[in-house]
């Protein structure tokens, strides 16, 4: 008799979770590799998740979980997600590709968004942002800035996305400085101040006066600061504490949104599963408040290309343009595909050392 | 005037329960903590204690308690036969490392052939690699009379550079878009570490950890082997009259807990991870540290310690998710945890004595 209560207050127990998953509310969950105050790429996509809240009230619930380690780890947790009834899941790193998939797999009522990866399936979408616009703007103005001639870039992982960064910046600085030198440092990590400051010290040290970061803590800002007369961006985030100096703009990841976007599908009932790669002219990628540390005319031309790249009249991987073997890429007046793109693991000619593999 | 007092032998009753106590503790301090934070400290709590075993959705957490458990344990009690000779393994995550790459590598140069033999000489390469890179510190002591503490642990970051080389590299996935890491275990059958028994995260990690601590139960109270290992930590001078060859014993205590950790890396690889990838250690080789001291050295006390851990894990994830407690919060409950530990076992060899001269 006993045992009979037991196994039904528990079956009921259930039947409440399930039922109270379903209907009215949508429940939207967010896997977080970061924590959401890392003052970069975490800080942004809970800033999503919160635009989510303000834009449907009552009608959604959002839950995250932060700082989950991407492997074995991240599938514990999306499958822990998926069991307690949310009915669209972020995961927002590329690291979470494998699991998202497969946790999708099991849960095929549930939406899944992978930012930043290319495998998709009937309930997986991908999402992603064109950074490389912003950091032509970024080389643009770092390569006239600089009086040393020595750009320092603290790299992450040897991706296509942070490649194509690295590249864009590149590009854009040689070409109105054809002086300039990158010196890049692959940290291997998204997130660690410590490294992240250590490597910004070491290319202050070797001379760099513009510091790049792909990279998603403050630490470099703080090392720049402190060692006077260095200018940085902010990364994911605009960073802004650090204007006017070192922090000379941005490159804001927007993705409030896309959230607001998708969710609403959800609740609509018209989700699908798509691919989304959108850049400064929707808004994905934002261009943050450029400081008057930056002359009048540079920051005129700065905010003109990214007019003209918002309007589609200029795409920041324009031939010609030659690999780093000298081989040709692109030739004269010929615009990357998103294939190359995406794919890119190589280096374009004048940058020194190699991709790691 | 309270002072302690050195008990004449450990006391068995209090070495049972401190870790009842210091769980206790654990929860009485750590709900404070949570109140403090604005959130229900009652329900917290039995969000990790509870919800992993008993809740509504206990029949995955189960699964996922042996999943992190599994490892946690296989590497502790290679650990644990080298921490009861004195010779410190501090390095088990690179040899965590090391045998899961081994171990990739071999199968990976059979892709994608779907061979019965792949998966066997997946787990041989696997301990093999394990057991070359705690041999380094091995010989080295032995020949050179270096720290292997200092040497275990230095080859972590070797190992971790390496891990970094290979995945965006030598191993890197050829239709993975030019992104580092390899193919995936998971989607090749020959090569995957399945669960055994669906939907209960038994997969042959948990098992082969199983039959480790069998394994050492035996060795450490059965076998001379045992004995010499436990002499030579116990009474160094002793073991050496006796006859008890000292590099023997640093060589076989560090090939065992090598090969353990490859092997765990290996399982985890093929398994629950699915790849060799930049991030792939997730610091198991550091836990299971804790986990060894935990159990105190005992294979079964392993094994509780181990689940234990892993239930702090899976059910400070469930608290999370659950009350939105900020991750930083667990994390300081799980040290609360080691911390009273670690407390509290002083009664197991003093006691206080009240008043008195000394």
């Amino acid at each position: 008799m006993l045992r009979r209560t037991l196994l039904t207050s528990a079956a009921l127990a259930v039947g409440l979770a399930v039922s109270g998953a379903g209907a009215e509310t949508v429940k939207a969950g967010f896997i977080y590799v970061g924590p959401v105050g890392d003052g970069g790429w975490t800080y942004e996509h809970d800033q999503g998740r919160l635009a989510v809240e303000e834009a449907f009230g009552d009608n959604v619930e959002t839950v995250y979980q932060e700082n989950v380690p991407e492997g074995a780890d991240a599938v514990r947790a999306i499958t822990q997600m998926a069991l307690q009834g949310a009915d669209i899941i972020f995961t927002t790193s590329f690291g979470y590709m494998d699991p998202t998939v497969q946790v999708a797999s099991k849960f095929p009522n549930v939406a899944f968004e992978h930012a930043t990866g290319y495998k998709r399936a009937d309930n997986v979408s991908t999402y992603s942002a064109r950074f490389y616009e912003g950091r032509a703007i970024q080389g643009h103005i770092a390569g006239k800035m600089t009086k040393t001639n020595k750009i320092g870039y603290i790299a992450s992982f040897p991706i296509p996305e942070v490649v194509r960064g690295i590249n864009s910046a590149y590009l854009h600085a040689k070409a109105v400085n054809p002086d300039v030198e990158f010196s890049i440092i692959w940290a291997y990590t998204w997130f660690d101040p410590a490294k992240e400051a250590d490597a910004a010290r070491a290319l202050i040290e070797n001379g760099a006066d513009v510091i790049l970061q792909h990279t998603d803590s403050t630490a470099p800002q703080a090392a720049a600061q402190e060692a006077g007369g260095v200018i940085t961006f902010g990364q994911a985030s605009d960073m802004g504490d650090y204007a006017p100096m070192p922090r000379v703009s941005s490159i804001i990841d927007n993705w409030g949104p896309y959230y607001v976007q998708q969710v609403g599908r959800v609740i609509d009932g018209t989700w699908e599963s798509v691919d989304t790669w959108d850049g400064i002219s929707t808004g994905m990628v934002g261009i943050g408040e450029i400081s008057d540390a930056v002359p009048a005319d540079l920051k005129a031309e700065a905010l003109g290309m990214k007019d003209a790249i918002a309007a589609g009249d200029y795409h920041p991987f324009t031939g010609p343009i030659y690999r780093q073997d000298g081989s040709l890429w692109l030739a004269e007046g010929e615009t990357a595909s998103d294939g190359d793109l995406l794919g890119m693991s190589f280096y374009v000619q004048g940058l020194t050392g190699d991709v790691p593999n | 005037m309270i002072r302690l007092e050195r008990r004449p032998s450990p006391s068995a009753l209090w070495t049972a329960i401190t870790p009842l106590i210091a769980v206790l503790l654990t929860m009485l301090v750590g709900g404070t903590m949570f109140a403090v934070l604005g959130k229900p400290p009652v329900q917290a709590i039995a969000a990790i204690f509870w919800d992993p075993i008993f809740g509504d959705f206990a029949f995955y957490y189960r699964g996922q308690l042996l999943v992190k458990a599994g490892p946690l344990i296989l590497i502790a009690i290679g650990l644990s036969i080298g921490f009861r000779a004195g010779i410190w393994n501090i390095g088990a995550e690179g040899q965590y490392i090391m045998g899961a790459i081994c171990g990739a590598a071999a199968g990976l140069a059979m892709y994608p052939s779907e061979s019965v033999l792949i998966f066997p000489l997946m787990i041989l390469c696997g301990a093999l690699g394990g057991l070359a890179w705690a041999m380094v510190p091995a010989i080295l002591k032995v020949r050179f009379g270096t720290n292997e503490i200092l040497v275990s642990l230095m080859l972590v970051y070797v190992a971790e550079t390496i891990l970094a080389s290979v995945s965006s590299g030598l191993l890197r996935n050829p239709e993975g878009m030019g992104f580092p890491g390899s193919r995936n275990f998971q989607q090749w059958d020959a090569a995957h570490n399945t669960e055994l028994i669906a939907g209960t995260g038994m997969h042959w990690g948990v098992a082969a950890s199983f039959i480790a601590v069998i394994f050492a139960y035996v060795m450490l109270s059965r076998h001379i082997q045992g004995f010499n290992i436990r002499l030579a930590g116990a009474a160094p001078r002793a073991a050496a009259l006796a006859g008890v060859s000292w590099s023997r014993v640093i060589l076989l205590c560090l090939g065992f807990s090598g090969a353990l950790a490859g092997l765990a890396g290996l399982f985890e690889v093929t398994g629950p991870a699915g790849q060799i990838s930049i991030d792939f250690n997730s610091g198991y080789g550091f836990t299971a540290i804790i986990v060894a001291f935990l159990g105190r050295l005992n294979p079964f006390g392993i094994v509780l310690a181990g689940l234990l851990m892993a239930l702090t894990y899976v059910g400070g994830e469930i608290a999370q998710l659950n009350l939105q407690l900020p991750g930083a919060a667990i994390q300081l409950f799980q040290g609360m945890l080691l911390f009273f530990l670690l407390a509290t076992d002083v009664f197991t060899n003093y006691r206080f004595r009240v008043g008195g001269a000394a």
